[in-house]
């Protein structure tokens, strides 16, 4: 478990060729861990019959700010690790 | 008229079922037992005991937005198939859920889901303009109070705990839970 609550971290900008739970309105933006989840296989993985790596899961807070260029609204959005680098 | 049978998302739900089968992982009378059971007991009146016991009991509110799944299980919804977690609204903050990827929801506690949540207008819309999308169901918030939308992304499924009603403090946790509605559950409504 590499990150948690407070930490800041900037979403991989990377556009698989595969299933993925990285919405793309979040890709590369930079947001702060709120809660840590449970450990979960990798969807990515799992879709593609691959043994899938197991990784804790966090919910993540945008500010719509940044993701939209306006708006006064959090987005709360919950990413594996392997999802993440830190900001 | 299409009938649901010959939808194209009903061929491929057949189809798979039959893959499953072939492949010894599932039997028929498996999956029509779980069907069975999930929606002869998957109700908002679920949903809606937990957020009237929460505003009757301290320490069962702290639990619920701790550990959402052993909040439920007290309740007698245990085994749930997610991690249930519960977001708060206050006087400050306004929480709604929405699944931008597909559907997400906690089909057990808040029954199944209404074809607008499925819909790709608030999906797509809930987490650019929230403001705008809670307006449309009749919620309009003071500008103090902040949204927080909550993407299911994952293998947690949200609920949100509606503020009380002011005024219903004599009120019994059954008659509380009477107030509860499911787009309260969901965010997309006051109580």
């Amino acid at each position: 478990m590499t990150y948690s609550a407070g930490s800041r971290v900037r979403v991989r900008a990377g556009d698989p060729d595969h299933h993925t739970r990285v919405p793309r309105y979040v890709r590369g933006h930079t947001g702060e861990v709120v809660a840590t989840l449970g450990r979960w296989p990798v969807p990515d993985d799992s879709a593609r019959g691959l043994p899938p790596r197991v990784e804790t899961c966090y919910a993540v807070c945008f500010s719509a700010a940044d993701l939209w260029g306006s708006g006064d609204h959090t987005v709360i959005v919950d990413l594996w690790e392997s999802y993440l680098d830190r900001a | 008229m299409t009938e649901h049978d010959d939808l194209p998302a009903a061929a491929r739900t057949r189809q798979l079922e039959e893959r499953l089968i072939a492949a010894g992982l599932a039997s028929d009378e498996e999956i029509d037992e779980f069907l069975v059971k999930l929606y002869a007991s998957a109700s908002p009146v679920n949903g809606a005991r937990m957020a009237a016991r929460a505003w009757t009991d301290p320490r069962y509110r702290d639990l619920l937005l701790s550990d959402g799944n052993a909040a439920a299980a007290e309740l007698g919804f245990d085994g749930l198939s997610y991690q249930l977690r519960v977001v708060a609204n206050t006087d400050q903050v306004h929480n709604v859920i929405v699944c931008t990827l597909c559907s997400c929801y906690p089909v057990s506690l808040l029954g199944p889901s209404p074809g607008w949540y499925k819909s790709f207008a608030y999906r797509s819309r809930t987490v650019r303009e929230p403001r705008q999308v809670l307006a449309e169901f009749g919620v309009t918030l003071p500008d103090t109070v902040r949204i927080s939308v909550w993407d299911s992304t994952s293998e947690a499924r949200y609920m949100v705990l509606p503020a009380q009603p002011a005024g219903t403090g004599a009120l019994d946790a059954g008659q509380l839970a009477a107030m509860v509605t499911r787009n309260g559950l969901i965010g997309t409504a006051l109580l």
